[in-house]
């Protein structure tokens, strides 16, 4: 196994997502059978070579420091669930 | 037992650009709630970043000045976590590849030199703010968002202060470095330079860290003292039970001056930090670098230096004088008009300080600019004023902002170096005080001094001191 179902539970609650046990069940078994897919890519000799950040081979995209217009108070939040006066709104946070 | 305390040091500091870090949005501060946002800043599907390249530049300059190696290629990564402040569900950060390794900075403590490590320096955004609002009927949470996206500089130093005072004296050189670098406008208050400490204790003589608290919420430098402190003091307490230190993000209370847990944070430091795949990785020429060191200022520390080798002032001195650009600046402006460096650095540290402190304005707006003092000093120069006069004319330049030839004019300040007149003021002097100058003649020269204040205060503090003194001896003693 190339990975247990504890990691599956660990890496569904950072992400947030609230498994029932059966969708546990499956998403550790398709999530080993990916990882056992993907270890192939070990055969393969990678001395000296340098891990592969991007696919696109480009590099320094860069946008001068110039002021743009914001979107403004109103667009911002017209997604917004929630808003109070020019905030967002979210369930309190308590430190 | 004793303990060792070992403190290491995040500063977070928030670059100047008018920009943001990835998007055309402005970093003002104190604009009205999410006004400052964009679909890039708001993490809205699909909104795609672009680097500012100043913020690029800015960190070459900060590495640069903090002892540090330029990495070549820099790539940035996402840092996942959930937090309502944070749009995306992830900060765009560096992980493996920060843009500055390897420095240092070295501190004085009790005349000794201290170096302390610098271990990276990387880039990233800033997240938006959470606040408490004071709306009716509103206990929910709320967010603004101007500040997510601003452009900042974590600077992680090694965990090599061994006391609050040398934590204190690396935050400040950090904090003048930066402000004299003019990346960041250092301001604790408003979170343009924000703290985080790493305190644990180990047994003296020991060479095996204690397990850490992280201190966080910081925001100035006698808090930040304060809270190591109270750090050391808790945890010392604990060990001393037998107990253990945990490993936890404490929050500072500068109400009470003590640090409490923030269990809510502690969960899941798992950041699955991964490069981000929208923005392409940055190489940083040689001649990139060489630019950027081209733009570098004379960093406090070689300014001090010179200050004490070439101008000949004493250390006192030149350490007030460079503590702040503007008036290293200011004083240097005023020693190029009028070259002598001691009797600017008196002035500039005397009156003009003084001046300055009394109604709370910083020197790029003191009225009295260097020019007008050096006109003022060159005057006390040729005896037109004495050094008393001097500081009543400074007085009046500072409130008006007039030239120092005109006020004297004006007032009629001019010392008198008219030795008929000097005379006349004497005879009248030692005419109404017959008993000292008998006690005087009788072997009481102490009683000199009284003369001459009698004399000054009779021309008004205008008589020419170096004659009144001559000529009152020959008086007295002929």
């Amino acid at each position: 196994m190339k990975i247990t179902r504890a990691e599956v539970e660990h890496v569904a609650k950072l992400a947030r997502l609230d498994l029932s046990d059966p969708e546990l069940d499956t998403l550790t078994v398709q999530m080993d059978s990916i990882l056992t897919y993907v270890e192939k890519l070990n055969a393969l000799d990678t001395d000296g070579i340098v891990p592969t950040s991007h696919a696109v081979p480009m590099e320094n995209a860069f946008r001068p420091d110039e002021r743009k217009d914001s979107i403004g108070v109103e667009a911002a939040l017209a997604n917004a669930p929630q808003r109070a006066e020019s905030f967002f709104r979210v369930p309190k946070v308590i430190e | 037992m004793k303990y060792q305390v070992v403190i290491g040091l995040e500063v977070h500091t928030q670059l100047t650009t008018n920009t943001k870090i990835f998007c055309g949005c402005s970093t003002r501060f104190g604009a009205e709630p999410n006004s400052q946002t964009c679909p890039v800043c708001l993490g809205f599907p699909g909104a795609l970043p672009v680097l500012n390249k100043k913020v690029v530049e800015y960190a070459i300059r900060a590495g640069l000045a903090t002892n540090c190696s330029i990495t070549k290629r820099n790539v940035f990564a996402r840092k996942n976590y959930f937090y309502p402040d944070l749009p995306k569900g992830y900060q765009i950060s560096q992980f493996d590849l920060p843009i500055c390794q390897h420095g240092h900075l070295d501190i004085d403590i009790e005349g000794e030199t201290r170096r302390i490590g610098i271990t990276r320096i990387h880039m990233e955004e800033d997240a938006g703010k959470l606040v408490h609002a004071d709306i009716p009927g509103v206990d929910d949470s709320c967010v603004d968002l101007n500040r997510a996206c601003t452009p900042l500089l974590e600077i992680v130093s090694e965990p090599d202060m061994r006391s609050p005072d040398e934590a204190i004296a690396y935050l400040k050189k950090l904090h003048q470095i930066v402000m004299y670098l003019g990346i960041c406008d250092g301001n604790l208050e408003e979170g343009s330079f924000r703290c985080d400490a790493n305190v644990s204790l180990m047994p003296v003589g020991s060479s095996t860290f204690g397990t850490r608290a992280e201190l966080k919420n910081i925001n100035s430098f006698k808090f930040i003292k304060q809270a190591i402190e109270y750090e050391m003091e808790r945890q010392a307490e604990i060990l001393d039970e037998g107990g253990r230190i945990i490993q936890e993000t404490r929050l500072f209370d500068p109400n009470t001056g003590t640090t409490r847990s923030m269990r809510g944070k502690e969960e899941a430091h798992d950041y699955r930090y991964f490069p981000d795949p929208d923005l392409v990785p940055i190489i940083i020429s040689d001649e990139w670098i060489e630019e950027a060191r081209g733009t570098l200022p004379e960093l406090p520390e070689a300014k001090r230096a010179r200050f004490m080798t070439d101008l000949a002032l004493p250390e006192y001195d030149a350490e007030v004088l460079v503590a702040s650009r503007e008036l290293a600046q200011y004083f240097e402006d005023t020693f190029t008009l009028f070259p002598q460096a001691k009797t600017v650095s008196n002035w500039v540290m005397g009156e003009v300080t003084r001046a300055l402190n009394d109604d709370g304005r910083s020197i790029s707006d003191c009225p009295v600019t260097p020019a007008l003092l050096a006109d003022l000093l060159k005057l006390m120069e040729k005896g037109t004023i004495s050094g008393k006069i001097a500081k009543t004319v400074f007085d009046e330049m500072y409130k008006s902002g007039k030239a120092p030839e005109k006020i004297v004019e004006e007032k009629g300040l001019v010392q008198v170096s008219d030795t008929g007149a000097i005379e006349a003021m004497i005879d009248e002097v030692l005419e109404k005080n017959p008993g000292q100058v008998a006690e005087y003649r009788g072997g009481k020269e102490t009683l000199f001094g009284f003369f001459v204040g009698q004399v000054m205060r009779a021309s008004k503090g205008k008589a020419n001191p170096a004659l009144v003194n001559e000529m009152l001896l020959k008086k007295l003693n002929g």
